[in-house]
């Protein structure tokens, strides 16, 4: 059966409210909570690598939140997606719908938090004499959809894959770690040496978080690194469309 | 008269899937029978059932628990897929395949009709002016505004039942649901469910309640082992039914 788009845009409307709610229902201060778990572990970070290691990199707060929220939204949506088929077990062996709208449900609601935090790095930018660019107007969205993109598409192979080996979830969380400490947001590019360049390079978050890194404390859009990273973003979004094409039929009968 | 649904000789294998709990260990320690077990044991809920149904009949269909009614009531609404055989459905197809199938119990009632009927192809703005109808039809009262996990299983039927009221299908499916609600309440289901059957729209219906079948539905398809063993007219069938269940 064929979709059309508006239905498609009503449905993400209603799927995203649901998650909102159901993710806040019994939460007093509600997505406050998503701007203050990366605010805090930016402070964390901040005593850690600043005040006690004494890192000799300028403007250090801005430097780790302009890297930290946008990877929040990166790891928050790949592990809730890890759930989003599970979560939604009821709907999906009862009703038809097109499923691949809740796994991107996920990444953007996790989007709307991370435009949430937006303001935050404004604030942290005008403490520390700093000014919003003009080409965020642009910056942001051409970034915004190279992550949207790239967390789709990995959603699709989790969600997907998560049904079948349940135990998926392991690896992803200490994937998701190590993956953190591989891409520069706590340190900058030219502290690696030289050795481990390739770590870099051959990371498509690097590419993700530096590009939002130069937009956000810069104004700098650093369009190579952005063709790039949409690169990697279709090449996942592939795989991951051809993965959940393959099994979508067995979801009902699986969960 | 064109035909709405027809079953070629279908036929529906679920594999046993339990089996994968071992997950990504065994796929790497012992991926031969990993992979052996994902296309071996199978559990065989329909077999072989040829059956056809035209546009605007109200069918009903009968048998035991586990016969393969539900099975059968999935594959029209086109939740899955069968393993063999051709399942033709034309048409918009709204179900309701189980009590509280495709509510969250953590939303309210009212939540809860927006995302199901969002579920069965409403546009928001059809939603919107059709809300309020949809909540008087459902007799909750202030309960509307409570999760649903707080629902007696009459008023989740009720619930479900009102949304597909509101819904604008070719072919209409519900299984067992109106045994929950209330005397008055099936009552009013009936009588919607025959407003139906006069606009046209196709019923699909599977009740362990024979009257309600004799006063919905004009042919009955009786399911017996995982294949039909009789197909014809409501009251000679549920006769030979009640005879051999006896």
């Amino acid at each position: 059966m064929k979709y059309n788009f508006g239905y498609l845009f009503d449905l993400i409307t209603v799927i995203t409210e649901k998650e909102l709610k159901v993710r806040y229902k019994s939460s007093f201060l509600g997505y406050l909570w998503s701007i203050a778990n990366p605010l805090l572990f930016a402070m964390i970070y901040y005593f850690i690598f600043k005040l006690i290691m004494r890192v000799q990199i300028p403007n250090y707060t801005v430097f780790l939140i302009t890297g930290l929220f946008p990877w929040q939204w990166f790891a928050g949506s790949t592990s809730n997606s890890l759930f989003s088929f599970i979560s939604n077990a009821q709907i999906i062996k009862k009703t038809v719908f097109p499923r691949s709208v809740i796994p991107f449900c996920n990444v953007f609601m996790e989007f709307l938090h991370f435009l949430c935090t937006i303001p935050v790095i404004i604030v942290f930018l005008i403490i520390y004499d700093m000014s919003p660019s003009l080409s965020w107007l642009w910056g942001i969205p051409l970034i915004g959809l190279g992550q949207m993109i790239l967390t789709y598409g990995l959603a699709l192979i989790l969600s997907t894959l998560n049904l079948f080996f349940r135990d998926l979830e392991r690896f992803i969380s200490l994937g998701i770690m190590l993956m953190f400490y591989c891409t520069p947001i706590l340190y900058s590019v030219d502290l690696i040496p030289a050795e481990y360049h390739w770590l870099i390079d051959a990371n498509p978050l690097s590419l993700m978080i530096l590009s939002w890194r130069d937009l956000f404390m810069h104004g700098v859009i650093d369009y190579g690194n952005i063709l790039h990273l949409y690169f990697y973003s279709f090449t996942t979004l592939l795989i991951g469309v051809w993965v959940f094409n393959k099994l979508k039929f067995r979801f009902a009968e699986i969960l | 008269m064109s035909v709405a649904i027809e079953f070629k000789n279908v036929t529906k294998r679920y594999p046993l899937y339990h089996h994968i709990g071992s997950g990504i260990k065994e796929l790497i320690f012992n991926p031969k029978r990993a992979l052996s077990m994902l296309s071996g044991r199978s559990y065989l809920a329909i077999e072989d059932i040829s059956f056809q149904v035209l546009k605007g009949e109200s069918v009903a269909l009968i048998g035991r628990n586990g016969a393969g009614k539900s099975t059968s009531l999935s594959l029209v609404a086109g939740v899955i897929k069968p393993s063999t055989g051709s399942v033709f459905v034309k048409g918009r197809v709204a179900s309701m395949l189980e009590l509280g199938g495709g509510f969250h119990p953590e939303l309210t009632g009212r939540e809860n009709i927006r995302l199901n009927a969002t579920l069965l192809g409403l546009r928001r703005k059809e939603l919107n002016a059709k809300i309020d109808k949809i909540i008087e039809y459902s007799e909750l009262g202030e309960f509307i505004d409570e999760p649903i996990r707080v629902y007696s299983s009459g008023m989740l039927a009720k619930l479900g039942f009102s949304v597909i009221t509101q819904v604008d299908p070719d072919i209409l499916i519900i299984d067992e649901v109106l045994a929950v609600g209330d005397i008055s309440f099936q009552k009013k289901c009936i009588k919607t469910i025959n407003e139906f059957r006069s606009k046209g729209v196709t019923i699909l219906f599977v009740s362990h309640n024979m009257d309600d079948i004799e006063k919905i539905c004009n042919k009955v398809i009786w399911i017996e082992n995982h294949k039909v063993r009789r197909i014809g007219n409501s009251k000679e069938i549920i006769n030979d039914y009640r005879a051999f269940m006896q």
